[in-house]
């Protein structure tokens, strides 16, 4: 390995000025946990690693006054779950955050990370979007703000500008009657990558399902907002007719490959499944269950 | 090209190194500081043989550069026993069999020190739920699951 250069900056705006003027041949070190494993493997030969988490920002968890959270881009899993109320008002963005890897990958692996990752299959980038997480992102020329879903173009890909830094996610206040949840599937009970991710953000007011908001990870080239599934579940009782229907706009919204994990076929169908089983789970939370 | 100076604790010891910007924590553990107890098994983090913590949270050492040692407190299997006294889980591995070639165990001992140190009383389930990130070639995880569990009862048993 040639002429690699490690930087620790403890402002953001050092971060910025490193990896803008290394032009395209840095990369952020956040949690590490895919970065590591892309430079071992020969497939990314940074000429700069600029690690963010000396800076304040990135691993702040900040609870705002209008009941919402901005979580840092560099807080990890583990650290975020021990925050005492964050996975009470978000249980399905951290369970999607937490099904990454093991407890020494959750013990660094962070949201934006995974999400500047762009792997399709990442877990917690569906929950982030069924969440409405707003990512805040930094560059050379100011900051931005943009829903998460926008942040993925494609497979290890991002909407970021050259020299833009994720800084943090916003979660809005949540109605009462709210909660979210993740589900995917995988072949094995841990460990391994999604098949088939399924976010649900859910309000219920008594029976009837207020608002919704439905994500899908692994079945396109990047994480899905499935704005029909939402659209299937809001104003029902999540009755039978309403979860078919939803389920069947999850399918049709899939544009999967066919891998050793799953056929496209296999796909597609248990996207429906997994829409059917997330949203009985978000409901049960948001009733208080 | 300049290496870089990293002051850190290991162990509780202050400790210096000099590492290029690449190295791993694991390489330099290993090579440099002659703490060879963590174990490279897979170098992508799937393996667990070369945990450790960082500021007391379990971590895979092949996936941190050293440089982020930086202020930072690292401990090794090698800072478990005090002195020649072993700890209550390595005690409880040889008596109850739960290794056979050892190359996992320092991760396994590590994670699960972890685990007990956050939660003293854990299921099985929470157990093998926690070590699914230590994989093990030839024991098989029920003698370490179960040696977990043994230990953690006779520490409970112990504290009261």
């Amino acid at each position: 390995m040639t002429e690699i250069q490690y930087v620790a900056p403890s402002t953001l705006d050092e971060a910025i000025g490193a990896y803008a003027a290394a032009s395209g041949a840095a990369r952020i070190l956040a949690g590490g946990t895919d970065l590591l494993v892309q430079m071992r493997s020969g497939m990314v030969k940074p000429g700069l690693i600029v690690d963010i988490k000396k800076i304040d920002e990135l691993n702040a968890i900040e609870e705002l006054p209008d009941g919402g959270f901005r979580i840092g881009a560099a807080v990890s899993g583990a650290v975020l779950e021990e925050h005492p109320k964050f996975g009470k008002v978000w249980p399905g963005v951290l369970e999607g955050l937490n099904l990454i890897g093991s407890t020494q990958v959750q013990g660094r692996a962070s949201a934006g990370g995974n999400l500047c990752n762009g792997s399709p299959a990442a877990d917690s980038v569906p929950a982030l979007v069924a969440a409405g997480a707003i990512a805040t992102v930094k560059g050379p020329n100011g900051t931005r703000e943009l829903p998460v879903e926008k942040v993925p173009a494609g497979p290890g890909k991002t909407t970021l500008a050259p020299g833009e830094i994720l800084v943090s996610f916003t979660f809005p206040a949540r109605p009462k009657g709210s909660s979210d949840a993740y589900l995917r599937m995988i072949p094995r009970t841990e460990m391994d990558i999604a098949v088939v991710g399924c976010g649900v953000s859910l309000t219920m007011d008594g029976d009837t399902c207020t608002a919704a908001r439905v994500s899908l990870g692994a079945v396109a080239p990047t994480v899905l907002l499935v704005e029909d599934a939402a659209k299937a579940l809001i104003g029902s009782k999540l009755d039978d007719a309403a979860l078919e229907k939803a389920a069947a706009a999850c399918s049709a919204a899939c544009n999967p490959i066919n891998d050793k994990r799953g056929t496209i076929a296999y796909r597609t169908k248990v996207a429906g499944v997994l829409l059917k089983r997330t949203t009985a789970i978000a409901a049960d939370r948001a009733k208080g269950g | 090209m300049a290496k870089l100076h990293v002051t850190t604790t290991i162990n509780g010891e202050p400790t210096e190194f000099l590492c290029e910007p690449h190295h791993t924590m694991l390489d330099v553990l290993r090579d440099n500081l002659g703490l060879t107890g963590s174990k490279e098994g897979c170098g992508s983090g799937d393996c667990g043989a070369c945990s450790i913590t960082l500021d007391d949270r379990l971590v895979c050492s092949c996936l941190m550069l050293a440089a982020e040692a930086e202020g930072h407190e690292i401990k090794t299997i090698e800072g478990m026993a005090e002195g020649d006294k072993l700890h209550p889980l390595q005690q409880k591995f040889l008596e109850m069999a739960a290794l056979q070639c050892g190359i996992c165990t320092p991760g396994v001992l590590v994670a699960a020190d972890a685990l007990l140190k956050k939660n003293p009383n854990p299921s099985e389930t929470e157990v093998r739920y926690w070590l699914a990130g230590n994989l093990c070639r030839c024991t098989g995880y029920d003698k370490i699951v179960r040696a977990v569990l043994e230990t953690a009862a006779e520490m409970r048993g112990a504290a009261e």
